[in-house]
Order: structure tokens, then C-alpha cells, then sequence
């Protein structure tokens, strides 16, 4: 049933070969959301006409033939719930908007869809991606395609179960803490938080405006470096984009990475809650690293615990000034009757936000206030700068090319398991914190398997804007070992 | 008995202008005022979730221009902040400000008060910022509705020292300050539609005293002589508190125009807490000092420089100099004149600009913009009349005609056969027709009378309806009447 659907390189191929139509690929696609969304949730809206549509479309692009084909002409992708997509309801897996359509195209999905992708529907997510389990959406929690009892991780859990179970080729999510990254490491699958700039935010829902940046999730590593090459580049729409050319990321893919150095930040080794399985899988990805010529170098990041800690009060305080448009006004959810201005603005965001938003905003807005800004808001942006300039330094004084790091601390956990315990919750993104801090690019890719049989991932940190290397790092381990090609119980 | 006690006023203002731009501060959407209700937005105004604000580069040109202006120092790296709060107006829940980091600061504009005395008022900071949509309640029956039209607006907010004494100086600060916006066309200073807003921060001592007393901030005025009249008030109702021993307590205040007084808005302790942080969705702006040298080099000439320039290049006295540079379109318009009249003495088109042609602007209730005399034209009729062509009084008739129809001195003048009769023969014909018919008045003026040259002289240009030159019928009048 596997081979039904194909990785994103395999699906280009299929198409162009006219070995499969984008409608009959489409259609599988749509077959198994069917089948299994049902128990895993990955999809909280399925546009199935309007990705038919769009895949009949594409097989005439494509039978018109000639020059200039867009490169994802017909391939069907799932999109998480955040990015705006025109005349397609976008929820945030919220209440608040839960019957919310927006008027307007994000970049990523506009730049997507004119590089000829069909969007088969919008992917679960924690609620305003607050969270590291898919458990606060309020469409019910997504569950990992390995192991139903367990969560597929989060925020973008939906995208990354969408990908596991194959019900798409691949699908694109965001990462404001780890949101992309982790996901991927539950779910064996592959996830790339790009260079803070690197792709817009316009039309991409904020949480946390300074640490969002969304990202593809692929079955492999070429697949992201075909997605991340159509979603990558400046935006007039978002002054945060970065204005400088993109590389070609899949020509790099096949270099050697002979020589080349490859930082190991002893705090993240040596964590307590790091999981034996988790070491020695990241034990064994080292081993293999060797045998393909590059060194390992033993590095240290004295900032990194830290972290937690300096992420709970920015991206807290930068959500609650953006959810602060949420107030039943001009949009989304409003309350019923309000007797008042200050009723309406209560009752609304009462009803329409779940419990860890509501945490979240309480906690932003406190680190906000008069009297407590310095102890918080303003130390903890002295400390993120520290942190960014731990890597800085490490990549500097170590000539590294990219940095080797477990992914999350343990394999998928039990749905449940940590959603009454916000800070056991907040430490599975104990690893990817401080790369969304430093504002770096870094993927996750599958490296091994625990006691259960579920997948555990490593992460692969790199360089400012340099995507190339992490996916050069990732591309050689995929060619030297297996793990991206075993496939969940429930999709097999 | 004790001496009364007297009492210093301290004012200190928060100009919001609102920035000429074509478009608003972070998105596309036209900076129009008065369209209907909510037709001027998009996404971004009404603050959509997704959405992203971009500068609109014209608001720094026009906010550093203004700094340049103000001689502010211009910071070269500036940042925004979001001002937390709830309000329907304010769609997105924060305001786009700057706060730590304004983009000017230390500035100060000079104001010329009677008698000649010149003072200087600082300029604390001026920073960019975003205006808010406006909340409608009137004729609205158990709801308000939202106007987002303005939200996007830019401002710049500018903030005085506590340098202002009185009413007074007050109103020819924001005088001049209004005049300065207008003249580098940054804001067009309608302070009824509220393109031009003050904030008035009012406080007094002790004369003598040092320390600032406890300061009351009043709001909602919507004009000049408003500002004055609050202050007036506002100081008298201070005065009044303390010398009943009562204190003035820190709060913020509404006047009211209608009751022709201040009440209180808000206390110091229902402040908000704005939560301020930096806009994380705008990198920080840099100014390298190259873009600043290119902005003064485009800048209009400022009042204060063309203040000096009209009385050294023009021999204008302070009052006419000061009267020509109030207004930058009163400026153009003369200088245009004088340069369509020359050789003609720049004096007198300033007379004629002042006395003639404001006079009438006046009368009509109209602005220099609506002069229905272009400034060429003027020009042109007063070289006429130094040319000789037509006389002062025919240039008078001339410019009554070119009030009610507009059209050229020159036609005016050969249409109406105006021009001036400079022919000797010709007037010494009259001159002999109006002598052999007042034989008496002769006689008289050779008895010494002779202040009745002034009739003769009336009778000939009467006879010539006016059009004789003058010079040549007193030349040939009194050599005739010497003569026989």
C-alpha cells in the first residue's frame, strides 16, 4: 500500500514520466485521509474538491507539455492549519476561528501553489501551535501513525502523522520552539525549521513573531530540499525576510562531507532527561558519520540551559500582545449578548481560546508589565543574545559545518502523559529552543528506533542561512542507512 | 499681611501630526481623509490574523525632514515598539510606536513674541507611530460602530520641553510649528479634522521656584484659540486649588469648549500599563547619514532662512518679512511676483502683494491658494506700472479687473485703452483746455495759493480719464502756469 504514494522526488518523477496522473495521485492521496483521519486526526479541513480541481489542472499543464513546467506541477501537500489560504477556512485549530475564511494567500502557500503543488486540505495543530503534543487543539489531538496511544508530538503533529501515515507526499509546518523538528523526530519523518528570514511569515499565523518560521515535513531529506527551494526567498510583504539569493539547495545534496567537522554540544549529550535509547541512537549516527569521513568534534554550549526558561518569557510576551487582535470585533469567534465593551472583549477570548492559550497570554502579559519588564522580558533578550552568540562562537572557533544534536529528549510519550504538567510538557523542546533563540537553521531526520519500535530522531543544526549544509549532512546519512524508509504500522 | 503669592505657568505640548503621505504607514491603502466609512482598508488595517506591516519609506523621509527642521539629531538606528491595549479602534490591540528610541531628539524651534523677543522651546523627542480608527456612537442606537479609514495613518508625534510660559507663547509656538509642518509639506496642519492634534500639559509654581509643580495633561483640543483658552483655564482653576491649600493632583483632563472648561478624563492611577516591547514583525531601521545629507539637500528653505533671505535680498522690514514667510504659498506666490515684475522694486510688489491683494484675500475670506490673480500676472501689471506703461491708479483699476476675471495685465489694459498718455504734445493740449476754462483759479494760484495745483492736476486727469502720466502733467502744468 506504501508504494501507492511516493516521496515528493518520486512523485515529480512519476508525473513527468506520465507514469501517474495528479488526479489519480490526488485521489489516493484524498483515499487514505479517508481511511485513517478518522483515528489519526491529522486533518482538520480537507479541500478535496478543490485539490481534484487543482490536480485535473495540473495533468493539463503538464499534457500541454513545452518549457517551463513549475517544478511541483501536481504534487498533493498537506498544509498546517496556520497559513492563511485563500477561501479555505484556517482555524488555528482554535475556537476563535474556527469558522474563519481567510480573504488573502500566505506567501508560502501562494508560492506553493504557483510552483503547481495541490493543497489536499489543512493539517491539526496545537492550538495557536501552543504546544508539543497536538493535545490543546480544539479539534481533538492527532495520533502518531506508530502508535495510536501516542502523540505525533507538536505543534505541527498533524502535518507530520499526514506525512508518516502517507496521506500526502508531503506537507509543510511551522517552528516557533520546535514545532517542526520534534514532530518529526516522533513520527520518523523529516522536518526543516529554515534560518529565521529565510521563508516569509506573511499570512502564516503568529505566535511568536521573533521565533516563527515555517518549514517543509518530508518523508526524506531531498524532498525537503525540493520543498524548502520553492518556499525559500525575499518578501516585500514581510520586512523579516531575509533579501539574499537562494542557493540551489538541491544541487548540494550529493557533496562529500569528507573533512568536514561536526559539533557535538556536550549540555545537550550529558541532559539529564536525555533517554538511553535516544543516546545510543545518536551514538550510532556518530559512528556512521565517522565512516563517512567527517569528524566529531566535542563541543560546548554553556548557555543552553537557559533556554527554556528565556523562550517561556519571549514567546509568551510576544503572543499575548499578537493574539490581543482576537476580541470579537472584526473577525472569529464573538460571545453571545455581550452586555459591554469589557464583557464582549472577556467573554469572547474566555470562549473562544483553550487553557494553554490562555497560559500563555497570562504569562506573556505579566512578563510585560510595568515594574517587571527588566527582570524578565528585557534579561531574557540578553540572554538570547548570549545564546546565539554560543553557537556563533562554536561554528567560529570550531570550524564546524553543522552541529549534532538529539532531536527531543525521548520518543513518542502517551497521549495525556504530560498535558496536566505544562513544564514536563515544555521540556520535549528542551533540544530545539536555543536554535529558534539563535535564529539558525535545523532539520530532524529519522536515526533509529527505541525499545517500542518508535522512531527517534537527531537534529542537525547549521550556520546562518546555510540550509545546504544540514541538508548535504542529512542527504549522506539517508544515503548510508535505512531508517527514513521504514514505514508505520498503520500505513503499511 | 503677607505679600501674594505669584505664579509661574509651565507648558509642555505633544504634537500628533499626521504625516502628508500618499499612502499609510504599513500598508498600500490611500492616507485619504473623509472617505465612507471603512472603504480605505485592507487586511493589514483591520489587522488580520497572518497579516504584516512594511514602512512606507515617506514617513521616515517626512519625519526626519521635520527633524532636520526642528534641528533635532536624527537617530541613526531606530527602532519600534508595540503600545499594548484594548480598543475596537485599534484593531490589532497594539499601536506601533517608538518608545525607548525615538527617531529625533534635542531639538527646539524658535518663536518671535511681541516686541521682538525671541525664544527658544525644545524639542524633547518626536517619534513615528500609527494612528487608530475611530469608534462612531452618534445617531447609532444601542451599539458603536468601528471606522478603521484612519487606522494606518501616520503620525509623528512631537513632544516639547516644559519651555511655554503662557497662553500666549503657546499659540505662537504651535503657530509656527504649524506653519513649519505646512511649509515642508509633511502635514497639512487641519487641526479641526485633526490632521494637526495638541495635547497641552499644563502645571504652575511659584515665580522663582525651580521645580516643576504636578502637572495636569488636557486633551481634545481642536484649535489654536482652544489650546489658549484651556490653558487660561486650566492655570486659573490650579491657581485657585492652591491658593485654598488644596493640590493639584496628576491626572489627565477633557476640555470642553462648549462649558468653556476642564474635567477630569482619567487619573494617574487608571493609567494604562502599555506593556511596551519592540515590534518584532520590523527589523530596525537604519539611517545611514548619506540618506540624511540627500533629504537636506531637497528640503525647502525653512521660514526662519527665508525670513532672513526676504529682508537682506529684498530690504523687507521684519513686520512685511515675517508677514511673506508665515505661509510657504505666501512666499512662492511673492517671489514669483517679483521675479514677473523685475526690474521693478521688490518693495513695492510687497506692498502691493500685502495691502492690495491680502486685503482683498481677507475681505473674501480666502487663502493665498485661492487668489484668483496668479502671482505672474501681478507681476507683470506692476512692471507695466514701472515701465510707465500704465500709472499707479490705472494699475489699480487693472488689478480690479484681473480680481473678478483673472486674465492678463497687459490685455486688460489694451482692451480698456488704459495705457498711460506719456505724449508731451497731447497733455500740454489738455493742459491749455483746462487752464483757459479757470482764468479765476489761475489768478488765485499765482496769488500764492498754490495747493490748487492739486485741482488742476485733478481736472486733467479727469479730462484724460486717468490715463495721463502724472510726471509729465505736473512738468508741463507748472512750467505753464510760471510761465504766462
Amino acid at each position: 500500500m506504501d508504494a501507492s504514494i511516493p516521496t515528493l522526488v518520486q512523485a515529480v518523477e512519476a508525473l513527468q514520466q506520465r507514469q501517474i496522473s495528479s488526479e489519480e495521485l490526488t485521489g489516493a492521496c484524498l483515499q487514505r485521509i479517508a481511511d485513517l483521519n478518522p483515528t489519526v486526526n491529522a486533518f482538520i479541513t480537507v479541500d478535496a474538491e478543490g485539490a481534484m480541481q487543482a490536480a485535473r489542472q495540473a495533468d493539463q499543464v503538464r499534457a500541454a507539455g513545452g518549457g517551463g513546467i513549475p517544478p511541483l506541477t501536481g504534487v498533493p501537500l498537506a498544509i498546517k492549519d496556520l497559513f492563511c489560504t485563500a477561501g479555505l477556512r484556517t482555524t488555528c485549530a482554535s475556537r476563535m476561528l474556527e469558522q474563519f475564511v481567510p480573504p488573502y494567500e500566505s506567501t508560502v502557500t501562494a508560492r506553493l501553489r504557483e510552483a503547481g503543488a495541490v493543497i489536499l486540505g489543512k493539517t491539526n495543530m496545537d492550538e495557536f501551535a501552543m504546544g508539543s503534543s497536538n493535545e490543546t487543539s480544539c479539534f481533538g489531538p492527532v495520533r502518531n501513525p506508530w502508535d495510536l496511544a501516542r502523540t505525533p508530538g507538536g505543534s505541527s503533529g498533524g502535518s507530520a502523522a499526514a506525512v508518516a501515515a502517507r496521506m500526502c507526499v508531503a506537507a509543510i509546518g511551522t517552528d516557533t520552539g520546535g514545532s517542526i523538528r520534534q514532530p518529526a523526530a516522533l513520527t520518523g519523518t523529516v522536518g526543516l525549521k529554515p534560518t529565521y528570514g529565510r521563508v516569509s511569515r506573511f499570512g502564516m499565523i503568529a505566535f511568536a513573531s521573533s521565533l516563527d518560521q515555517a518549514g517543509p515535513m518530508t518523508r526524506d531529506i531531498r524532498d525537503a530540499a525540493w520543498l524548502l527551494q520553492v518556499m525559500a526567498g525575499h518578501d516585500p510583504k514581510d520586512s523579516t525576510a531575509i533579501n539574499q539569493p537562494v542557493p540551489d539547495y538541491v544541487g548540494a545534496l550529493d557533496r562529500s562531507i569528507q573533512g568536514w567537522r561536526i559539533g557535538l554540544p556536550a549540555e545537550y549529550v550529558q541532559s539529564n532527561g536525555l533517554h538511553p535509547d535516544v543516546r545510543a541512537a545518536l551514538e550510532a549516527a556518530m559512528a556512521v558519520y565517522r565512516e563517512l569521513g567527517a569528524e566529531i568534534v566535542p563541543i560546548s554550549l554553556p548557555y543552553t540551559q537557559h533556554a527554556i526558561p528565556t523562550y517561556y518569557i519571549i514567546a509568551p510576551a510576544e503572543a499575548s500582545s499578537n493574539l490581543a487582535r482576537y476580541d470579537g470585533i472584526r473577525f472569529g469567534h464573538r460571545c453571545a449578548h455581550p452586555k459591554d465593551l469589557k464583557d464582549l472583549y472577556a467573554r469572547t477570548r474566555a470562549e473562544g481560546f483553550g487553557a494553554e492559550v490562555k497560559r500563555r497570554i497570562m504569562l506573556g502579559t505579566y512578563v510585560l508589565s510595568s515594574g517587571y519588564y527588566d527582570a524578565y522580558y528585557r534579561k531574557a533578550q540578553r540572554v538570547r543574545r548570549l545564546i546565539a552568540e554560543d553557537f556563533a562562537r562554536a561554528f567560529q572557533e570550531e570550524r564546524l559545518s553543522v552541529i549534532l544534536t538529539p532531536t527531543a529528549p525521548e520518543s513518542a510519550f502517551l497521549l495525556g502523559a504530560k498535558n496536566q504538567d505544562p513544564v514536563s510538557m515544555y521540556l520535549s523542546d528542551i533540544f530545539t529552543i536555543n536554535v529558534n533563540l539563535a535564529g539558525l537553521p535545523a532539520l530532524s531526520l529519522p536515526c533509529g528506533r527505541d525499545a517500542h519500535g518508535l522512531p527517534i530522531g537527531m537534529q542537525l543544526i547549521g550556520r546562518p542561512l546555510d540550509e545546504s549544509a544540514i541538508l548535504t549532512a542529512g542527504h549522506v546519512y539517508q544515503q548510508a542507512t535505512d531508517w527514513h524508509l521504514a514505514v508505520p504500522g498503520c500505513a503499511s | 499681611m503677607t505679600t501674594p503669592v505669584r505664579y509661574e505657568t509651565v507648558i509642555g505640548l505633544e504634537i500628533h501630526t499626521q504625516l502628508a503621505t500618499r499612502s499609510k504607514i504599513f500598508c498600500g491603502c490611500p492616507n485619504r481623509f473623509g472617505a465612507a466609512p471603512n472603504t480605505q482598508i485592507c487586511p493589514v488595517c483591520a489587522a488580520f490574523p497572518g497579516v504584516l506591516p512594511v514602512l512606507n519609506q515617506a514617513v521616515l523621509e517626512m519625519a526626519i525632514m521635520t527633524g532636520l527642521a526642528l534641528h533635532g539629531e536624527i537617530r541613526a538606528r531606530n527602532e519600534f515598539a508595540r503600545k499594548n491595549y484594548f480598543y475596537p479602534d485599534l484593531p490589532a490591540g497594539y499601536q506601533i510606536s517608538q518608545f525607548e528610541l525615538p527617531i529625533i531628539e534635542r531639538g527646539h524651534l524658535m518663536i518671535e513674541l511681541e516686541g521682538g523677543v525671541r525664544r527658544r522651546i525644545g524639542i524633547t523627542r518626536a517619534h513615528m507611530e500609527v494612528d487608530a480608527g475611530k469608534n462612531l456612537h452618534e445617531g447609532i442606537q444601542g451599539a458603536s460602530w468601528v471606522d478603521l479609514n484612519r487606522t494606518g495613518t501616520p503620525l509623528l508625534e512631537i513632544v516639547t520641553e516644559p519651555d511655554l510660559r503662557s497662553a500666549v507663547e503657546t499659540g505662537v509656538f504651535l503657530k509656527k510649528l504649524r506653519g513649519l509642518v505646512r511649509h515642508l509639506g509633511v502635514c497639512d496642519g487641519n487641526m479641526e479634522e485633526g490632521s494637526f492634534r495638541c495635547d497641552a500639559n499644563v502645571s504652575i509654581r511659584p515665580l522663582g521656584e525651580h521645580r516643576l509643580g504636578t502637572r495636569a495633561e488636557i486633551k481634545n483640543l481642536n484649535s489654536i484659540r482652544n489650546v489658549m483658552r484651556a490653558i487660561d483655564y486650566e492655570v486659573e482653576r490650579q491657581i485657585d486649588l492652591v491658593e485654598c491649600g488644596e493640590a493639584v493632583v496628576q491626572e489627565t483632563r477633557l476640555w470642553d469648549a462648549n462649558q468653556n472648561h476642564t474635567r477630569t478624563m482619567r487619573g494617574k492611577e487608571e493609567a494604562h500599563d502599555y506593556r511596551y516591547f519592540p515590534e518584532p514583525d520590523l527589523p530596525p531601521v537604519v539611517i545611514v547619514p548619506e540618506r540624511i545629507a540627500a533629504i537636506r539637500a531637497r528640503m525647502p528653505e525653512l521660514p526662519d532662512e527665508k525670513f532672513a533671505r526676504f529682508q537682506k535680498d529684498y530690504g523687507l522690514s521684519d513686520y512685511d518679512a515675517g508677514v511673506l514667510t508665515a505661509e510657504r504659498e505666501m512666499a512662492d506666490y511673492f517671489e514669483a511676483a517679483v521675479q514677473a515684475a523685475q526690474p521693478a522694486d521688490p518693495k513695492g510688489v510687497a506692498n502691493w502683494v500685502m495691502v492690495e491683494l491680502l486685503g482683498r484675500l481677507n475681505r473674501a475670506g480666502q487663502e493665498i491658494g485661492d487668489s484668483p490673480v496668479v502671482a505672474a500676472s501681478l507681476g507683470r501689471l506692476l512692471r507695466m506700472m514701472h515701465d510707465g506703461v500704465i500709472s499707479g491708479k490705472i494699475a489699480k483699476t487693472v488689478f480690479g479687473h484681473m480680481w473678478e476675471g483673472g486674465g492678463d495685465p497687459a490685455r486688460i489694459v489694451a482692451e480698456q485703452g488704459l495705457v498711460q498718455v506719456s505724449d508731451q504734445g497731447a497733455i500740454e493740449a489738455e493742459v491749455e483746455r483746462v487752464l483757459v476754462a479757470h482764468p479765476d483759479k489761475i489768478a488765485q494760484y499765482r496769488a500764492g495759493k498754490s495747493q490748487l495745483l492739486g485741482f488742476f492736476v485733478g481736472e486733467i486727469m479727469k479730462a484724460m480719464r486717468g490715463k495721463a502720466n502724472p510726471g509729465v502733467v505736473n512738468g508741463v502744468l507748472k512750467e505753464k502756469l510760471e510761465r504766462s
